[in-house]
């Protein structure tokens, strides 16, 4: 039988369901996001360390110029070294079946016996054939981009060299799991990818018989990876060792790494952001409820009911709100995170998606939010069992107000008596009205953050793409030519102008820190490629001395005037000092740069060009394209427009998703808040604001009394939540700071003008709703009950 | 009944009422509230509406007051239908025309005597200044004070300023010393004589205690929703010489 205290449980649980709802809604989705985000995390974490043990990912890489095959034996006996696996590794033109300008891509042998270190995963088709030279494994984001499939064939120039090859299959690798070409700034999966082929065939090509050019290292349990990083550079600098390096240097994995970690960094911060608004609200309605009920809580301690069962009863209220708060977000968060953990594993391509139902994160999900309520109806509980029953049977004395210090000061003055209703009864609950405020703050916050995202990814492809790197289309040769062969490219039809440029890969060293990257010498008044920092500026390239991205200067610790120590790793493989002039707050990628003169200089070369940057009408694009793929010496190309529309489309349903779902949480928040408040607001002020109506005052009149309180929390929620906003965008992009991108802690006026505009809608809704409570108000009722 | 008030008063009724019903549901029960009262009321007379709880004294205030419509009959100020339901008529009736007094004074909290006051002033076309309102119920004094601050009969007659400052033609007063002690009662009771005399508003004053029909004009006496005695004072007696 339930008990007759119970049943008021269930029936103030009706009568103020509205608002019960309004508490459970921000619980669930705190509880969503929680157990989203952390499920997600987890899958993801779980996903990426099966994927990595099964196919067997290297802990240590190394390349060398040619080193002999006889050196594996002696890598393989280092302490610490469990599985030594040598390649072949080159780079390739792949000639496209559908037509177009040629792809390009890394092709990497596979040992006759199977890959026992970065083993690929089969996706489609089969293996290589041990016996076979003529068959290649495509990777799977290049064939989906072209249309390869199985069977087809595909011709490959490998050293100037050019073979048909036979697609036995289609695979991925953990090595690559984010396949971006080295020195581009986005992934383009229609120009780039990865191609495994058969030793004997590639070796033939790049002409490293009885030799490797790369080798891959899995360490045994325990092993000091420096120990055996320095073990394998001393053994391979005979043969042009470029120096080894763990999985931090390797872009895949850290991209893949930084992601999570961004992932758990949100897996905190927006659950905890609904947890505290919603203990807030529970504050205000459960308040609220205690000083309605005062009359019948004296009547039940007056019939010998405990303060413990007066307690019990409140949190049992509560604890319902929360538990079926709960099980909706426990339910919302498994969707959520398989939903998420899917998008990520497809964006990835991760092969394995070891998603878990995470019954231990829903349990502290849900025990978390039914703490974060209970802990909210604590101030009101406490005054419950507080009031002594003789004077809890009495109506409770009229509000106390006094003139506030802004009215002293003679504020107040010009207002309405309707408006300094409002002003007194917000300056009387400051606290109450801040935290209201506080909460449409957050919501403003999240969408602040939510369309960052976008604005900073448009900011960075302006920044980049528009200002930075205004070429239409990138030209690289085969080798190195006189200024004459490129500039030559200028009678094409369709180019307006070339600018030609020289880059070679290197080193750099200062101290124990190095970096390994590309030294681009380029004209100082080169008009296509410009110096552009952060905020937009274009600084002119000196006549002398390397500049270098600012973040490449805080990871070699350099700073201008410092030498910075330069190790070309082609060609006679210079090595000397170099002065920074200048650091450069650029925000992709970390470039060194140098005039054109000054860097033949340093390399005690000619006047030579790898490539040359092309401004082409791009109504002659395509033609230009065809006719420089006629040419020999042009090892590739690349057009500008393709690859940042192909980033573009990557990130954008991505980001659009996450936009989509903060922005949704947002406008809950908003609602929620100003749901609850708005209640509040009315069942406190119906006795007057029904002695207004009798005074004369229209329904209209009334309404904007009950509106005005609430514009005052939304007046100092917004702004406050723009600066909220500001100050997580500057954390993330404090954290979001590496060499592979830095993100600009700079928020578009469009965007705070929307996520103001989206909660001044949510709150328009709820109080348009709230007309609603005015149209229905029965005058009489309200003018004759005592309270 | 009727003809015999307009011989007394001589005067066109500013109040007519014809069969007036009004029948309340509650739940599934219908319960009669009014049950076929006909009514006039004159300008400037200050009438006792007499009757004990449940007679339906309460309900034919309100809808004199535009608080409420009737279920049946008609009913008129001057020319206002206030048998009409159409919401923004009423309360545009109500703030032009009528004052009200209640019991529980149901002042505004948050806003002292004289804002309370301005509260009716702000929306009335040619209010008194609500200083003035105030010095009528002899608050002069207490004009920045706070509800909280004030005693039952003061509030009273703060929200009795409230209702005279908008210079109403009626002026309809539910209970308003039920909550108060005899002599505060009196002290209430004559600032709203003193207010139908000096300002010539009709007055219209709700109670249970026979006692304070003597100040009146005209007394009528309610029970069971129907009108069962109307009465003439020959002297209308001063508030102060009551006795309850």
């Amino acid at each position: 039988m339930v008990r007759a205290l119970d049943r008021k449980v269930l029936r103030d649980l009706r009568a103020h369901a509205g608002q019960a709802v309004a508490i459970a809604v921000l619980l669930a989705c705190a509880v969503t996001t929680l157990v989203g985000s952390v499920a997600t995390a987890r899958a993801l974490e779980r996903s990426q360390a099966r994927y990595y043990a099964e196919h067997r990912f290297a802990h240590v890489f190394a390349a060398a110029r040619r080193a002999p095959e006889g050196i594996a034996a002696r890598i393989a006996a280092l302490p610490g070294v469990a599985e030594v696996e040598t390649r072949v590794a080159s780079s390739a033109t792949v000639e496209r079946p559908a037509g177009g300008p040629p792809a390009s891509a890394r092709i990497l042998s596979l040992p006759p016996g199977g890959a026992r270190v970065n083993v690929p995963y089969l996706r489609a088709g089969s293996g290589l054939d041990p016996d076979r030279t003529d068959q290649v494994l495509v990777s799977e984001g290049f064939a989906l981009a072209n249309q390869l499939r199985p069977g087809d064939r595909l011709g490959v120039v490998v050293n100037g060299k050019r073979q048909v090859l036979r697609i036995a299959g289609v695979a991925l690798s953990p090595e690559f799991v984010y396949a971006i070409r080295p020195g581009d700034l986005f992934p383009d999966d229609r120009a780039y990818g990865i191609l495994w082929t058969s030793r004997a065939g590639l070796a033939a090509a790049a002409d490293l018989e009885g030799a490797f050019d790369e080798v891959a290292v899995l360490l045994a349990p325990g092993a000091r990876e420096a120990d055996v990083i320095a073990g394998i550079d001393r053994l391979l600098a005979p043969y042009g060792g470029l120096g080894a390096h763990g999985r931090d240097r390797n872009v895949s994995h850290r991209f893949l790494s930084d992601e999570l970690a961004q992932l758990r960094a949100m897996a905190a911060l927006v659950p905890a952001i609904f947890l505290g608004v919603a203990a807030f609200v529970v504050s205000v309605v459960l308040s609220r409820l205690v000083t309605t009920q005062r009359q019948q809580i004296g009547a039940l301690e007056a019939l010998g009911y405990g303060a413990r069962a007066i307690a019990l009863h409140y949190a049992k209220l509560v604890s319902i709100i929360a538990l079926a708060g709960g099980a909706l977000g426990a339910i919302g968060g498994i969707a959520l995170g398989r939903a998420f953990a899917r998008s990520y594993a497809d964006f990835y391509r991760l092969p394995v998606l070891a998603f878990e139902g995470e019954a231990g994160v829903v349990v502290v999900a849900v025990l978390v939010a039914l703490a974060a309520a209970l802990a909210g109806s604590l101030g009101a509980v406490r005054r419950a069992v507080r009031i002594a029953p003789a004077e809890a049977m009495r109506p409770e004395p009229p509000a106390s107000y006094r003139p506030t210090l802004l009215e002293r000061a003679g504020l107040f003055r010009p207002l309405s008596p309707a408006a300094r209703m409002i002003a007194r009864d917000v300056a009387r609950r400051p606290i109450r009205a801040l935290l209201s405020a506080a909460g449409l703050a957050c919501a403003v916050a999240i969408l602040v953050v939510a369309w960052f995202a976008a604005d900073a990814m448009d900011l960075i492809l302006e920044q980049q793409l528009v200002v930075a790197q205004r070429q239409d289309l990138t030209v690289t040769f085969t080798d190195a030519v006189a200024p004459a062969g490129a500039l030559e490219l200028r009678s094409l039809p369709g180019v307006r102008a070339v600018e030609g440029f020289r880059a070679v890969p290197v080193t750099l060293r200062r101290g124990h820190r190095s970096y390994r990257t590309a030294l681009t010498g380029v004209d100082p008044g080169a008009d296509l490629t410009r110096l552009v920092t952060a905020d937009g500026r274009v600084v002119p390239l000196p006549p002398a001395g390397l500049v270098l991205s600012a973040k490449l200067g805080e990871l070699l610790h350099a700073a201008p005037g410092d030498r910075v120590e330069i190790e070309v790793l082609e060609g006679r493989r210079r090595t000397g000092p170099l002065t920074v002039a200048l650091l450069v707050d650029d925000l992709l990628g970390v470039q060194a740069t140098l005039s054109r003169r000054a860097l033949a200089d340093f390399l005690g070369e000619g006047d030579l060009l790898s490539g040359a940057q092309l401004s082409v009408d791009p109504a002659a694009l395509d033609v230009v394209q065809a006719r420089l793929r006629e040419r020999p010496r042009v090892a590739g190309t690349t057009a500008r427009a393709a690859s940042v529309a192909a980033f573009r489309s990557l990130v954008a349903g991505f980001i659009l998703a996450y936009m989509a779902a903060l922005g949704a949480l947002g406008a809950v928040i908003a609602a929620g808040v100003v749901y609850n408040a708005a209640r509040v607001t009315w069942a406190e002020r119906a006795r007057e604001l029904a002695t207004l109506r009798v005074l004369g005052f229209t329904r209209a009149e009334i309404w904007r009394v009950l509106a005005g309180e609430i514009g005052v929390h939304a007046a100092l929620g917004i702004p406050a939540g723009c600066a909220l906003g500001l100050g997580f965008v500057g954390w993330t992009a404090a954290r979001a700071s590496t060499d592979l991108y830095r993100i600009p802690a700079e928020i578009s006026a469009a965007t705070f003008v929307r996520a103001a505009l989206l909660i001044l809608a949510a709150t328009a809704a709820v109080l348009l709703a709230a007309t609603r409570w005015v149209r229905r108000a029965d005058l009489l009722d309200v003018l004759k009950s005592k309270e | 009944m009727t003809t015999t008030a307009q011989a007394v008063a001589g005067r066109a009724p500013v109040f007519a009422a014809r069969g007036l019903e009004k029948v309340y549901r509650v739940g599934e029960i219908a319960v009669p509230a009014l049950r076929g009262v006909d009514l006039d009321l004159y300008e400037g007379e200050l009438v006792v509406l007499l009757g004990p709880s449940g007679s339906g004294k309460s309900t034919l205030l309100n809808v004199l007051g535009g608080l409420d419509v009737p279920t049946a009959g008609t009913v008129t100020w001057r020319d206002h239908d206030l048998a009409n339901p159409d919401e923004r008529l009423l309360t545009r009736y109500r703030r032009d025309h009528v004052g009200f007094v209640f019991q529980l004074y149901n002042l505004v909290p948050s806003l002292t005597a004289r804002e309370n006051v301005a509260l009716a002033a702000e929306i009335a076309e040619h209010p008194l200044d609500p200083a003035d309102a105030l010095a009528r119920v002899g608050l002069a004094a207490r004009v920045d004070h706070f509800p909280s601050q004030l005693s039952g009969g003061e509030q009273q007659r703060v929200a009795i300023a409230r209702a005279i400052v908008k210079r109403p033609d009626v002026l309809l007063c539910d209970e308003p010393t039920g909550a108060l002690d005899v002599q505060t009662g009196r002290l209430v009771l004559s600032v709203l004589e003193r207010v139908n005399r000096e300002l010539g508003t009709t007055t219209v004053i709700i109670t249970h205690n026979a006692a304070i029909a003597a100040m009146a004009d005209r007394v009528i006496s309610m029970r069971d929703g129907r009108i069962v005695r109307e009465e003439r004072n020959a002297h209308r007696a001063p508030p102060e010489a009551l006795a309850w």
